[in-house]
């Protein structure tokens, strides 16, 4: 009894004592901005953090810093649920904004309240082979080729896994006679051809790239370029097939927490300057498709022409997100965890 | 002593060096395999672009920030799971009460559940949706997400190890040393300070290194509670997988022996003590 006694005590002065060395830092901290992100974006917030915040600085504005969380999309999404202060979300699919918007901290209308579906850049779905082509992997089709392994993340756990599928999907309806069955067909023979199922798009590029497992990669434009560049141009080549998804990465305020820190100022800025000229090249540079048409056209030969299908295609991301992906959805169907053809 | 006792004696060292040699490889080569190789990984990798390359990844400020925090969690949780420990061992071994076989079960108890596990109750018990949320909400506190979380996480996942250690080695030694001391009139501070402390205190020193290595190195619960912000919540282990995922592979390496090596400083002090006090150990039989 005493032992208990002792260890709350003694937890309660633990708590205490820190939360005391620790009060200089969320003071100084509270005029900070935390962007929570996923993955692929570290490398391009980086760079946006320092120019946003030196043109605050020339505006006049006090300096402040600027913080970054990265992880897999569904998983900062739900930390933002749990408490994580962020002022701003930078994340990979709508679903996930909407479901902090479905918990009140995000206002309802949060996709209409800047440009572009709130998406300042876009990316798409394209693929990664080995160095060459062995394959010769040029279009969706060529996937189901005998013989070849396919490389994706896991769409129950990946929004950049999602994309994949339903690009696939839509490639396959596009097809001359193709319809739901044959477009179910091609996505079930797809994902038989997948050895590993990564639970997100880092974990799917290192098994292919580092682990050399699988003959082609399916996955974010930007990571493809990224992971070339990293990892080895003598090692892969990217492929971009004629036809894929246009992937809209969104971005939106928490309100709740502007309310609570008084930063709302600062991060409406902060987003909004993301359409901006200067950032527009900056996420160019770092792979990701401008929206801003002059910016564009002076990246034309980094990014290919593709045709590409809109979510809205797909009846938005709630219906593709609950006729797909959901418990008891096509997904389900197609792929029985476990069970490896 | 007869000659067939003499010959007997003589000739077994030589019989048993060949099946000692055997052993002795044997324990090495599994150490080198399960310990030395993976270890010289850490190293080969940390320097595959030289050592220049591998000094400027450690010496990011974002690296310093999260091997502050470490030894900042340490330092909480390792002292006072030390005291914990104690006063736990102490009333588990010295008094019979109520609930004795569940306080010991409950001491156990993070060792058997899942860090994972460790980490998500206090997202449910201080997250925005947390059983404390309107109090801490009108409180206008943060504990989720904060160095506080890692603290408490931490202080959950290492509290059996120095019990652990004390509990076995009080209960053999009784308390028969403490009641003498009480017949003959000592204060009960005296007794704890004499008598008691004295007595387990290797296995004090044993259960608090431990905890310190297992505070270090908790990845599981800490990543769970921890928000993951850049400079501010990342403890080393987690700035390993962080720099890992950037493609930094050197910079994770770097870091990662930067973890090992604060082991190792642990792993030395320990060898130091013994090395100093060996009469002391050996006179009370390696405890």
């Amino acid at each position: 009894m005493g032992g208990l006694t002792m260890d709350r005590r003694g937890l309660l002065l633990g708590a205490g004592g820190l939360a005391l060395s620790g009060c200089a830092q969320p003071k100084g901290a509270q005029a900070a901005l935390l962007n929570v992100s996923y993955d692929p974006t570290r490398e391009f917030y980086r760079a946006y953090n320092e120019a946003f915040l030196a043109r605050w600085r020339d505006d006049g504005g006090a300096s402040f810093a600027v913080e970054q969380s990265h992880g897999g999309s569904g998983k900062q999404a739900r930390a933002v649920i749990d408490g994580l202060p962020g002022d701003v979300v930078t994340l990979a699919l709508a679903s996930d904004i909407d479901e902090i918007a479905a918990r009140g901290l995000i206002a309802a209308d949060w996709q209409t309240r800047l440009p572009n579906n709130a998406s300042p850049y876009t990316s798409t779905i394209v693929f990664l082979v080995r160095k060459g082509n062995p394959k010769a992997i040029h279009d969706w089709p060529d996937l189901l080729k005998p013989g070849v392994e396919v490389i994706t993340p896991n769409p129950k756990t990946s929004g950049g896994a999602r994309w994949n599928y339903l690009a696939a999907w839509a490639d396959a309806l596009r097809r001359p006679g193709g319809t739901e069955p044959s477009a179910q067909a091609f996505v079930t023979e797809l994902f038989r051809r997948v050895p590993v199922l990564d639970t997100g798009a880092r974990g799917s590029t290192t098994t292919f790239v580092q682990r050399g497992i699988g003959d082609v990669l399916l996955t974010w434009e930007n990571e493809a370029f990224l992971a070339a560049r990293e990892l080895g141009p003598d090692k892969v080549d990217i492929i971009a097939p004629p036809f894929s998804i246009l992937a809209e990465p969104p971005v939106a305020v928490v309100d709740s927490v502007l309310d609570r820190k008084g930063t709302r100022d600062r991060a409406q800025a902060y987003l909004s300057q993301l359409y901006d000229e200067p950032a527009q090249v900056l996420a160019a540079q770092h792979f990701y498709r401008p929206r801003n048409p002059v910016v564009a056209a002076r990246f034309a030969d980094r990014f290919p022409q593709i045709r590409m299908v809109a979510i809205s295609d797909f009846g938005g991301w709630s219906a593709a997100q609950k006729r797909h992906f959901a418990d008891g959805g096509v997904f389900d169907h197609i792929h029985q965890p476990g069970q490896r053809p | 002593m007869t000659a067939e006792t003499l010959r007997l004696s003589a000739a077994r060292p030589r019989n048993l060096s060949l099946g000692r040699g055997l052993l002795i490889g044997l324990a090495l080569l599994w150490l080198t395999l399960i310990v030395l190789a993976p270890l010289s990984v850490i190293l080969v990798e940390a320097l595959r672009k030289g050592l220049g390359a591998a000094v400027a990844s450690l010496s990011q400020p974002d690296v310093w920030a999260a091997a502050r925090l470490t030894l900042l969690t340490t330092a909480i949780a390792t002292p006072l799971n030390a005291v914990f420990g104690l006063a736990a061992a102490w009333c588990v071994t010295r008094f019979d009460f109520i609930g004795k076989t569940l306080l010991m079960a409950l001491i156990d108890l993070p060792l058997s559940v899942s860090p994972v596990i460790s980490g998500l109750v206090w997202v449910l018990l201080f997250g925005a949706s947390g059983w404390f949320a309107p109090w801490l909400n009108a409180a206008g506190l943060q504990i989720m997400f904060t160095p506080v979380a890692i603290v408490l996480a931490t202080i959950l996942v290492t509290l059996p190890y120095v019990a652990r250690e004390l509990i076995p080695l009080m209960q053999q030694q009784g308390s028969d040393e403490e009641l003498a001391a009480l017949t003959l009139g000592a204060r009960p501070s005296a007794i704890f300070l004499f008598i008691t402390l004295p007595n387990v205190r290797w296995a004090l020193l044993y259960g608090v290194l431990l905890a310190n290595a297992r505070a270090m190195g908790e990845f599981g619960a800490v990543s769970v509670v921890s928000g993951h912000i850049r400079g501010l919540t990342n403890t080393l282990p987690l700035h390993v997988e962080i720099l890992y995922n950037e493609y930094d592979f050197v910079g994770a390496f770097a870091t990662a022996a930067l973890l090992a090596v604060l082991a190792l400083l642990t792993l030395v002090l320990k060898s130091f003590l013994e090395h100093r006090h060996a009469d002391d150990l050996a006179a009370r039989g390696r405890r």
